[in-house]
């Protein structure tokens, strides 16, 4: 996995188990790979993964059953939808609103623009 | 772990390396010592594996002085230094040899690792290069087991691929009982491993914290213009626009920047220490 240096990698990490979870790569009530496997497998510090096991742990994307590991919780997904959209409302509408203001831009003048990316995007 | 108190050590008469050095290490981390080039981090490490003395103070690892260099601290330590020797003969022979002075040594462990380094298993040690030597030490370093690991400038020598096969190896090897300590000026190869930051610099330990609490107080970032930010604390300028240091005064979670915060701390060092203390 290649990070970018913009980010903690814990949260870099934590962003990658939500897309395999998105993916459907790891499937819900699945067994997480070890911290230490995941420690190897991105060749990061274990205490890094153990942090990133706590921030998901606290969104409720993942449960620990003791002795066992890590799980992907039976409602991952939406719960992980609810972490990303607050991320997106914290960490990237400030500066996209910032642009709407110094360009006098209005959101209902943008609703066609999203509407159009909808479209060609997703359809 | 390692426990040094008031250390001052000097290789010749009036230009002291170490004045009244201090530093304690943990288990269950690893650590990033950095210092320009001759301020004192490999003579440090040799300290802590007792290969060197202190004039004054004490070095104390796992209870034991270093110095008096007794059996049961040496079974528990092990450094891989940066200018080694081994010996004419073969890996096996080498670990038949070696390994009965470590009691925990992991035989299946040194030979997984040096296939994933790609060493061959029936090569004489001097017959290989300077790279595939370190790697066998290196790997027979981490089968040791040891409590304390000690690695001087380990990537040094080591090609594109086996970089990241030593992150691996290290990795897995991270343990809650054992303390790593890894001196080095190629942060960017391990930044991801190091967990926390040991700083020397003028005969003195100057900067020691956990890469937690550094992104917890300051923030790492590239602006393309730097009049918009406040609170700079130290500034880089490249292609890209200019990598900063400012105080964290958001719940912002940068990604640390080790060559940068060195850089920071050497040439402006008392406003960073003061948000630490």
């Amino acid at each position: 996995m290649e990070f970018k240096d913009t980010q903690a990698i814990y949260v870099q990490i934590a962003d990658y188990i939500c897309e395999q979870v998105l993916l459907s790569k790891w499937q819900t009530e699945e067994r997480l790979p070890s911290v230490r496997e995941l420690a190897v497998l991105l060749e990061v510090n274990p205490n890094t993964v153990m942090r990133t096991c706590e921030l998901l742990q606290q969104q409720e994307i993942i449960y620990n059953k003791r002795g066992i590991g890590y799980f992907i919780s039976a409602d991952a997904v939406k719960k992980i939808k609810q972490y990303k959209k607050e991320a997106f409302i914290t960490n990237e509408l400030p500066s996209f609103f910032r642009s709407m203001y110094l360009l006098d831009l209005d959101l209902d003048e943008l609703k066609p623009h999203f509407e159009k990316f909808k479209k060609s995007n997703f359809n | 772990m390692i426990n040094i108190q008031s250390l001052s050590f000097s290789y010749r008469k009036n230009k002291p390396l170490f004045d009244n050095l201090q530093l304690r290490l943990e288990a269950g981390h690893i650590y990033g010592l950095l210092g320009k080039n001759g301020a004192g981090k490999s003579t440090l490490l040799k300290q802590m594996a007792g290969l060197l003395y202190p004039d004054k103070g004490t070095c104390e690892v796992m209870g034991y002085a270093a110095a008096k260099r007794q059996p049961a601290f040496l079974r528990e330590i092990f450094l891989v230094p940066e200018e080694f020797y081994l010996p004419r003969v073969s890996i096996t022979r080498y670990v038949n040899t070696y390994a009965p002075f470590y009691p925990n040594f992991d035989q299946g462990a040194f030979f997984s690792y040096l296939k994933e380094f790609d060493i061959p298993r029936d090569h004489m040690l001097t017959e290989m290069s300077y790279g595939q030597k370190k790697k066998v030490l290196i790997s027979f370093a981490l089968a040791t087991n040891t409590k304390v690991l000690i690695m001087d400038e380990p990537t040094n020598g080591l090609d594109i691929p086996s970089k990241s096969q030593f992150r691996k190896v290290i990795a897995a090897a991270v343990s809650d009982d054992k303390c790593i300590v890894i001196s080095t000026h190629q942060v960017r190869d391990l930044d991801n491993l190091i967990d926390s930051i040991v700083i020397i610099n003028d005969h003195k330990i100057i900067f020691r914290e956990d890469v937690q609490t550094v992104t917890d107080k300051l923030s790492f970032k590239t602006v393309s213009r730097i009049e918009e930010s406040t609170g700079v604390l130290f500034a880089d300028s490249n292609l890209r626009g200019h990598t900063i240091i400012t105080r964290n005064t958001g719940q912002e979670h940068s990604k640390i920047d080790m060559e940068l915060l060195f850089n920071a701390i050497l040439t402006n060092q008392q406003p960073i220490q003061e948000i630490f203390n």
